[in-house]
């Protein structure tokens, strides 16, 4: 899985990722890109906008470095089909960017939130999922301010029929309550992805929870889901050359 | 010409504003309660230079439209354009 992590002025979880991909799944081709950069380069298969503060969240959250020159090529990576995961800050930035729908504002508590909290996979028929069982309930950590998600009516309840709100906020049993919701979002929802199914958005840091020792290792799912999808796409193409 | 544009982003009605409500209890304990409402915005000034006060209006939109407010959540108005002497005369 040929992996880029985006590096904007004020990310600072892209060391995380990096160390999820690269060591904890043993991926050699990984790289960072840095925000200056026009390409993300050849035949990559999965990007990642890591968390952070980039451009120290001036104006809105993201909304600046959804201008930064690497932006223009992950987008249009993006709309090729091309993979995307935005974490966090990256999220905000798919937002903004228009990758996906809705926005992040700040929390209903006005606090910033970094606590571990349970997430239950709504949609485990993705590529970013497919290695969670149906209603399976993983433990993962927040570290934001601004991750109450919100869309318009609409959109909202487009998002539901599609099956698009990939991650929710749970009690330990799995109940979608108020009082497992950090932040306020809109239906618990900790999680989304594009109608395309290539492009996902989670306020959550799998990349920080990746091995027992930090706590939890119930985010590696999520990078094995796209493994296992790119090794599958792989021999899918082998097969019909 | 050289000219100060100023612009208001508010947000929409139906988005929450959470900074807005925590400003008002706050008006509210401090003895205010005729304040029946907050909400939280932004206000901008553009230094634009342009050919007239219609052209620097124009691009003050495209700014709004493209990054300044995230039409999603808010609006934005034109609340004044100026001309600037000072920038002329340094520049």
């Amino acid at each position: 899985m040929k992996t880029r992590i985006i590096v904007f002025p004020g990310s600072n979880c892209d060391h995380d990722a990096m160390h999820a991909v690269a060591n904890v799944m043993k991926n050699s081709d990984t790289e960072f890109v840095w925000h200056k950069q026009d390409s993300i380069g050849k035949g990559i298969d999965l990007v990642i906008l890591p968390g952070g503060f980039s451009y120290g969240d001036y104006l809105r959250t993201g909304a600046i470095a959804r201008f930064s020159p690497v932006m223009k090529d992950v987008i249009r990576f993006a709309n090729e089909g091309g993979t995307v995961i935005g974490i966090c800050n990256g999220f905000q930035v798919l937002c903004e960017s228009g990758l996906l729908p809705g926005v992040l504002i700040r929390n209903q508590a006005l606090k910033f939130r970094c606590k571990w909290v349970n997430l239950r996979g709504e949609n485990t028929d993705t590529r970013f999922t497919n290695a969670l069982l149906p209603g399976e309930i993983i433990k993962v950590p927040i570290a934001h301010g601004e991750g109450l998600y919100m869309a318009e009516t609409e959109v909202l309840r487009e998002l539901e029929a599609n099956k698009q709100v990939v991650f929710r906020y749970v009690s330990e049993k799995g109940e979608v309550v108020s009082e497992a919701n950090p932040n306020g979002s809109i239906n618990n929802i900790a999680g989304i992805i594009n109608k395309e199914g290539n492009v996902m958005g989670m306020m959550p840091h799998p990349e920080r929870a990746c091995e027992a020792i930090l706590g939890s290792a119930d985010g590696k799912k999520i990078f094995s889901s796209l493994a296992r999808h790119f090794e599958f796409s792989r021999s899918l193409n082998e097969a019909q050359i | 010409m050289h000219y100060h544009v100023y612009i208001a982003t508010e947000r929409k009605e139906a988005i929450l504003d959470p900074q807005g409500k925590a400003t008002h209890h706050a008006l509210d304990s401090l003895g205010l309660p005729q304040v029946e409402d907050v909400r939280i915005g932004k206000f901008i000034r553009l230094g634009v230079n342009a050919e007239s006060k219609e052209k620097a209006q124009a691009i003050a939109e495209e700014s709004s439209k493209k990054l300044l407010a995230n039409p999603i959540m808010e609006t934005f108005r034109i609340i004044e354009i100026k001309e600037n002497a000072n920038k002329g005369a340094h520049s």
